[in-house]
């Protein structure tokens, strides 16, 4: 099938400051296709996609739009040229209801009655449920995203640039995009594709352009190869699929039952007696959008949220009560999804922030003098086991890459010998082949019989790595159920479903 | 158009080179200052920089740095502490002036007795004065949340009011003819802190200074405590993480910088000032600020900054009485050296770069 081509892009280059983000970058996209831009975190997607839409100037390179020279200078004249983008942090006032956001976007916003007229017209064309007298504050991260992608619409773009726009997703708010997406595709509009999740893209596009390390390194039809393929593509290098170590589930190491707490975060999700059991040798995944309590059961398991002693037992001894360094003591280690602050303090180096979270089990201190030596040599074993790229281990944390400081991280923790593990996104913004790698690990550990608890976004990652399956909703934790045998729908459905569907029937 | 652009990581060269700069820095802003108020800039300069330690007067100028400087010395170190862990004590000369009032009662209380336990347990009463002044914003502060900025300065006027009160009225001279004024320690041996070796001006509030920064820089790079310190004012959330009770850390850190501030006020009680009068207090509490800053929050480089500082106020004062320069004209200088540090400082984490194009 060949189309009429939209938008060539050909030799594009951009350099930042000690960074080749784009280097000679071409591809073209034909009216109404959809073209995934596919790459790992830093492959230059990102920057690609901001010269396009206008946010960025190119430092070489050209841009045609229908035959004609395109050089965007502000974003604005993008949208004047059809080009649309929805971004994956949403700029939406939560104070203001739906139509209000939507008229801030515009240039010349009609009355306000025939606006929502509009907007509930397009929604309803575009079998995207939205109400727009809601307030988008209680709105779902789904729905703030429709309300995204109609804001573009109602531009009627040539192009629509998507910029990952599933990870903030129900399986059943996925599919119901994608319908979407596909119909506007048959109604004749372009769409750029950006993403690293390799499923999707071969269900929904048509083309594929990879990136790595800001070079186009292969293009092609993304329904006629298999993930595989693509991803080694997109790394450059053959992965190795993690391979489990079926051991006997022990005894139950770490037991929660009814834990409530309140948020300690503005806008948080208190927990809602939460309850599960994790035996050794066992992961538990937790699964969730985004904000439904996952930061606050971290917080409560670390020790850094208190409850009542009997909340939370580790090896049948009470800690519920306990703070994070007693929590260590009885064999819990826990790593937060933020590493910038949270897992990690930035400005401290590899040495300090080895002694962050292990100077209780690794006995680092004497009399409450810190065994710097011994702390270096366990920084040192850290970086060697788990392939840290650093000058050394003096360096600031906030001097390395996003991935290599989690790979440190992540080793800091599963180093320790604890029987108990928590992990508050493993693999967020790290490469496909430390993230295999990581999740190597975390398989490795429970082999030996550690209890670990993955909580994570990513509903690929958790099905590779959990035994069993439970989701946070609203602060909630469904019961626990073997992952084996789980099938997508039934994961969507413990999700919550798609929020917002009885809108649906309500505007039907 | 020049652009700053945060760097990777800190720059180790600013981070010395930045108080050597901010000096000077100050000499020229310091020296046009001067030059427009009518006075040769470079006589001025050297009047206070140069003449306290190598001029005609420097056999008696040197050993009143040392005595300047400790005061300085002690309660910077307190401070640094507290800035270290994002806790800012703001309130030093209140504590400064507390930890005077408790440790001179307790001496003057026991007037005329002979004893050599009666300095020690002034020195210990003093410590406890300043602690428990620093005490009130750091309980407001764990208990309901209070700024200890703003509660901690406003017992700064308490404590001068409470100071005016001891001068003229529980602590007064019963033979001091009416004036105001306590008894002069110089006259009381028992009580009294004396120079330990004059030429160098050194009396026990200088031996304190120096051995309280010796202790303060072990504290900091090798014990437990001085780490949750630096990383509390680094990253708070990964202290709570790291097992740092944030409410346990306000009360140590206040503490520790409330009672080397009463410390300081002690020595000084006992010694240079000689008696609790109502003008007692001469601001070291909110030099010391400058001093903290100065020797960049580390307490080796705060001994360097004490050092500074006091030749500023030693030459200082020599450029008021030779020179005829205003005190306040003073005082501009050594808040300038502050103001410079801080504009300075940004280098240490940021660079300048051209910008080209736009983004």
């Amino acid at each position: 099938m060949t189309r009429p081509e939209l938008l060539r892009v050909e030799g594009i280059t951009k350099a930042y400051p000690g960074v080749v983000a784009n280097s000679d970058v071409s591809f073209s996209i034909g009216e109404g296709e959809i073209h995934a831009l596919l790459g790992e975190n830093g492959a230059g997607k990102s920057t690609m996609v901001k010269m396009i839409y206008g946010l960025v100037r190119p430092d070489s390179g050209t841009m045609t739009l229908r035959g004609a020279a395109y050089t965007p200078s502000k974003p604005a004249e993008a949208r004047r040229l059809g080009v649309a983008m929805v971004f994956q942090h949403f700029s939406l006032f939560e104070a203001l209801n739906v139509a209000e956001n939507v008229a801030l976007g515009m240039e010349n916003p009609p009355p306000m009655r025939e606006l929502a007229a509009r907007i509930r017209a397009v929604s309803e064309e575009y079998g995207l449920p939205l109400d727009p007298s809601r307030m988008v504050g209680d709105l779902s991260a789904g729905e703030r995203q429709r309300v995204e992608i109609i804001r573009c619409l109602l531009q009627d773009p040539k192009l629509l640039i998507m910029d990952e726009p599933t990870s903030v997703l129900t399986p059943q708010e996925v599919e119901i995009l994608f319908r979407t997406l596909r119909q506007l595709s048959s109604e004749g509009t372009a769409i750029l594709y950006i993403s690293h999740k390799l499923e999707e893209i071969r269900s929904l596009c048509d083309e594929a352009t990879i990136l790595r390390r800001g070079k186009v390194v292969a293009t092609c039809t993304p329904r006629e190869r298999t993930a595989r393929e693509m991803a080694e593509l997109m790394v450059g290098q053959a992965l190795k699929t993690p391979e489990r170590r079926m051991g006997a589930k022990g005894e139950v190491a770490l037991g929660v039952s009814d834990l409530s707490v309140e948020s300690p975060i503005p806008f948080g999700t208190s927990l809602k007696g939460v309850s599960f059991t994790v035996a050794r040798g066992e992961v538990l995944g937790i699964a969730g959008v985004a904000g439904n309590g996952q930061d606050e059961l971290l917080l409560a398991l670390s020790g850094e949220l208190k409850a009542a002693p009997d909340k939370v037992r580790v090896a049948g001894q009470p800690v519920g009560d306990r703070g994070p360094v007693e929590r260590r003591k009885a064999g819990l280690v826990a790593a937060p999804e933020d590493r910038y602050g949270h897992a990690a303090a930035p400005d401290m180096s590899l040495v300090e922030n080895a002694f962050l979270t292990a100077g209780v089990r690794k006995g680092l201190t004497q009399n409450g003098f810190v065994d710097w030596a011994g702390t270096r040599r366990f920084a040192e074993e850290i970086i060697a086991a788990y392939d840290v790229r650093t000058p050394g281990p003096d360096v600031a944390a906030r001097a390395l890459s996003g991935g290599n400081l989690q790979k440190f991280l992540m080793g800091r923790e599963l180093m320790q010998g604890a029987q108990v593990i928590v992990i508050n996104q493993p693999t967020w913004g790290v490469d496909a082949a430390a993230a295999a790698s990581i999740r190597q690990s975390i398989l490795d550990r429970a082999g030996e019989g550690a209890a670990v608890v993955v909580i994570s976004q990513d509903l690929d990652e958790l099905l590779e790595v959990s035994d069993s399956f439970a989701v946070l909703n609203e602060g909630r934790l469904t019961r626990p159920r073997p992952t084996e045998g789980l099938t997508m729908d039934e994961i969507g459905l413990m999700m919550g479903g798609a929020h917002g569907m009885e809108v649906a029937h309500h505007v039907a | 158009m020049l652009r700053l652009e945060k760097r990777p990581t800190p720059s180790r060269f600013w981070l010395y080179a930045t108080p050597p700069a901010a000096v000077i820095l100050t000499m020229v802003a310091g020296g046009i200052l001067f030059a427009a108020m009518g006075k040769n800039p470079f006589e001025v300069i050297r009047t206070i920089f140069w003449d306290p330690v190598f001029g005609e007067f420097a056999f008696y100028l040197r050993g009143q740095l040392l005595v300047k400087a400790g005061p300085l010395i002690l309660i910077a170190i307190g401070l640094a502490l507290g800035f270290r862990a994002g806790i800012w004590n703001i309130g030093a000369e209140g504590q400064y002036i507390m930890g005077a009032i408790f440790g001179a009662s307790v001496g003057l209380a026991v007037f005329p007795t002979e004893s050599r336990w009666i300095f020690p347990v002034m020195v210990v009463a003093g410590a406890f004065g300043g602690w428990v002044w620093a005490m009130i914003p750091a309980i407001l502060k764990t208990r309901f949340n209070t700024n200890e900025i703003l509660v901690s300065l406003m017992l700064v006027y308490v404590a001068q009011t409470i100071l005016a009160k001891a001068s003229t009225g529980f602590l007064k001279n019963p033979e001091g003819m009416g004036f105001p004024g306590s008894r002069n320690f110089s006259s009381y041996p028992a009580a009294k802190n004396a120079f330990l070796y004059e030429p160098l001006g050194l009396h026990w509030g200088g031996v304190a200074a120096l051995v309280t920064a010796v202790l303060a820089y072990i504290l900091l790079t090798r014990h437990q405590a001085g780490f949750q310190i630096r990383l509390a004012g680094q990253a708070p959330r990964a202290a709570r993480f790291h097992g740092v009770n944030p409410a346990r850390l306000v009360v140590l850190c206040m503490g520790i910088s409330g009672a080397l501030a009463g410390l300081a006020g002690l020595f000084e009680v006992t010694g240079p000032a000689g008696q609790i009068s109502i003008d007692f207090n001469t601001g070291y509490g909110f030099t010391a600020i400058i001093v903290a800053f100065l020797g960049r929050l580390n307490p080796l480089g705060i001994v360097l900054a004490g050092f500074l500082m006091a030749l500023t106020y030693v030459g200082g004062e020599m450029a008021a009485t030779q020179l005829g320069l205003p005190a306040a004209a003073i005082q501009v200088f050594q808040g300038m050296l502050l103001f410079f540090l801080l504009a300075v400082d940004v280098l240490t984490n940021y660079r300048f770069r051209l910008a080209v194009g736009a983004h």
